[in-house]
């Protein structure tokens, strides 16, 4: 699929494959001699999204901003504690195990650390085969060449398959979990920091063998990360979280060219930058992430956030629509 | 090559002796130089030997690893003939050194406060009181708002960003003339490793510090440092200053880093990624280390490994690639 041909699929129809309305997850404190709930770690705090068929929407924020939880959440491998998911239009928010089960196979994840994410005691083969003896009734035959193709595709060799995870490298564990998520012909991925952990030109390689992959398998993804530079490159949207909550979404380049969320505007000056000849401005915020589980009054970011005045700690702004698709949480831009 | 240098390295090599009779030339002939009060990096992937190349300064090999040969002269003398005695009153005191996981490098069993005061007493002679109101004053200077209290509290009661505050109050405490920094800002979040790179920038300054930035990260580099060094398998492969190295990059490896890096300048429909992976430490390829990854390789780049020669008039451009010989 051309450029063009996916951004006029995305623009003439609203075909969301996924839709998250008003998620929260809380995990309790236990605290004191009874182990009584004492309090909440608000991880995902009201975050509402859809994603539409095709696309690659990119997630960013900082360590503890929410979004491998979010993620976790939206396949149903955490509940929510509140909260609707609608999947290819199903509601699957309360579905039962075995009810879930089939719809399972449409969405896929893929984990940061190959190193953790492999069973180390399995081979390629059983580990690729798993997927396809639970869910379906391939013969061993059937699954070896699905096996072989799968490998193939990933850019690794037929002979891989006998071999176990630690006699990769990083970038080829990599490419394994990809080849396993795969398995079962998903509508859907979460990638949750795939390439984190990987050196530049290994990292090069894995994104865009992922640009690849979703050509081929029409595959939609949610990209969740915290370099800016690699979900630029990666998504056709972005949002940016904060302890737990949307700031700004909007598409890639309106995101990138005029970000308007103050915490995204110095979330991009930070990065450091290659480009020696024009040295932007750096925004530096003061102190540290405040704690999910006592975060600030009114806008979660005004303890940070140089453009702060009286409103924020009173009223929690609310994610609302200046721009085409352009949404953005900051009073600075629904007051008007 | 023109000034003082304050740190100079010629024919480093450190190698592991492995269980299997095989030697993993982790550095294998590194020469460098640093002058007093410049940043220079140190740039490579994983494996490529940067961080064992800071290691070694210190001294900090231990075994099945050794400093087999080369010379790291630092302030007239070269460590690498100190005895572990002489060696401890250089590192802290004259060279400082901060780690890119201060909840590992930082002692988990003592206070803040305990852990700089220790190091003044032993390298600055102070007495418990002169120690424990400059640990205060130092604590202010990196950051700490409350820093009286911040002196009672413990590693985990901090932040990721506040513990490598708290590391680099320690690495500054006793006025080094270098300071070595290996990936000091990689475990932190973007915000954050701005505060900690404008800190280290500033200190530097203040201090008149020499810096040796080990990192992965290009972007770091072409904003903090004045020169780089780029490492692959054990060797410098390109030596140069920022302006040169990030608009005339001269090696295929540094060309590949570059083009292999997602910018938000710049878009672009695929990443120009560098094929294969960096080769082991055991199992370097004959001839040139990068032959095997090498777009642009010749049949003689496979027998005999080139050797890093000056390509610029104003002697400031060094380029381990036969392309350029």
């Amino acid at each position: 699929m051309s450029v063009i041909e996916k951004e006029t699929r995305i623009h003439t129809d609203q075909d969301y494959i996924l839709q998250a309305n008003n998620i929260k997850k809380y995990f309790p404190i236990k605290g004191g001699i009874l182990k009584h709930t004492i309090g909440h770690v608000k991880a995902v705090d009201d975050v509402s999204l859809s994603v539409l068929r095709g696309e690659t929407l990119g997630i960013v924020g900082e360590s503890g901003s929410g979004k491998s939880t979010l993620g976790r959440v939206l396949l149903r491998l955490m509940d929510p504690t509140a909260g609707q998911i609608v999947f290819e239009d199903q509601d699957i928010t309360k579905m039962k195990y075995r009810k879930l089960r089939p719809i399972r196979r449409d969405m896929q994840i893929v984990f940061q650390d190959p190193f953790a994410s492999l069973n180390p005691k399995m081979s390629v083969s059983e580990l690729i085969e798993e997927p396809l003896i639970v869910q379906t009734s391939l013969t061993k035959a059937e699954r070896k060449e699905k096996t072989v193709s799968l490998l193939e595709k990933v850019g690794l060799r037929s002979e891989d398959r006998f071999k176990y995870p630690h006699e990769f490298s990083g970038g080829q564990r990599q490419r394994i979990s990809i080849a396993r998520a795969l398995t079962l012909n998903p509508k859907f991925v979460i990638c949750d920091e795939p390439v984190s952990a990987l050196d530049v030109s290994i990292q090069a390689q894995v994104l865009n063998l992922m640009a690849d992959l979703q050509d081929e398998f029409n595959l939609t993804y949610l990209f969740i990360a915290h370099d800016l530079s690699v979900v630029k490159h990666i998504s056709d949207r972005v949002a940016v979280m904060y302890l737990g909550r949307i700031a700004e979404i909007a598409p890639k380049k309106n995101l990138y060219d005029t970000p308007l969320h103050p915490y995204t505007q110095a979330l991009l000056s930070a990065v450091p930058s290659t480009d020696i000849l024009h040295k932007k401005e750096k925004i530096i915020l003061k102190g540290d992430l405040p704690s999910p589980s006592d975060p600030p009054s009114g806008c979660a970011f005004r303890t940070r956030c140089p453009m702060v005045h009286d409103k924020c700690s009173e009223v929690r702004p609310e994610l609302t629509e200046v721009g085409s698709g352009h949404l953005v949480a900051c009073h600075l831009y629904t007051n008007k | 090559m023109s000034g003082m240098k304050l740190l100079e390295v010629s024919g480093l090599k450190t190698y592991f002796y492995l269980d299997n009779k095989a030697v993993a030339k982790a550095v294998d002939g590194v020469d460098f130089y640093i002058r007093p009060g410049e940043t220079v990096a140190l740039v490579g992937e994983s494996g490529s030997g940067k961080s064992i190349t800071s290691l070694s300064i210190m001294k900090l090999i231990n075994k099945p690893g050794k400093i087999q040969d080369g010379q790291i002269y630092f302030g007239g003398k070269d460590l690498v003939e100190l005895t572990d005695k002489q060696m401890t009153n250089v590192r802290g005191k004259d060279i400082g050194m901060i780690f890119q996981e201060p909840m590992t490098a930082l002692n988990p069993v003592f206070t803040i406060g305990n852990q700089i005061i220790e190091t003044l007493i032993r390298h600055k002679k102070m007495t418990k009181n002169e120690a424990k109101l400059r640990a205060i004053e130092l604590l202010k200077v990196v950051g700490f708002p409350r820093a009286e209290e911040t002196m009672k509290e413990y590693p985990h009661q901090l932040s990721g960003g506040m513990r490598q505050r708290a590391m680099i109050a320690i690495a500054i405490s006793c006025d080094p003339k270098l300071l070595i920094a290996d990936e000091p800002t990689t475990a932190l979040d973007v915000t954050i490793q701005a505060q900690i790179l404008d800190l280290m920038d500033e200190m530097k300054k203040k201090f008149n510090m020499a810096v040796l930035l080990i990192t992965h990260d290009l972007g770091v580099v072409a904003e903090y440092a004045d020169r780089i060094m780029v490492m692959y398998g054990g060797q410098i492969v390109e030596e140069t200053t920022i302006e040169k190295l990030f608009l005339t990059p001269k090696h295929p490896y540094t060309i590949g880093l570059l083009e292999s890096l997602p910018s938000l300048e710049k878009e672009v429909d695929r990443l120009g990624a560098i094929k294969g992976t960096v080769p082991p430490a055991h199992r370097f390829p004959v001839g040139c280390r990068f032959s095997d990854r090498c777009p642009k390789v010749m049949s003689k780049c496979r027998d005999a490994n080139p050797s890093i020669i000056e390509t610029d008039p104003e002697e400031s451009h060094r380029v381990r690639c036969y392309l350029y010989e």
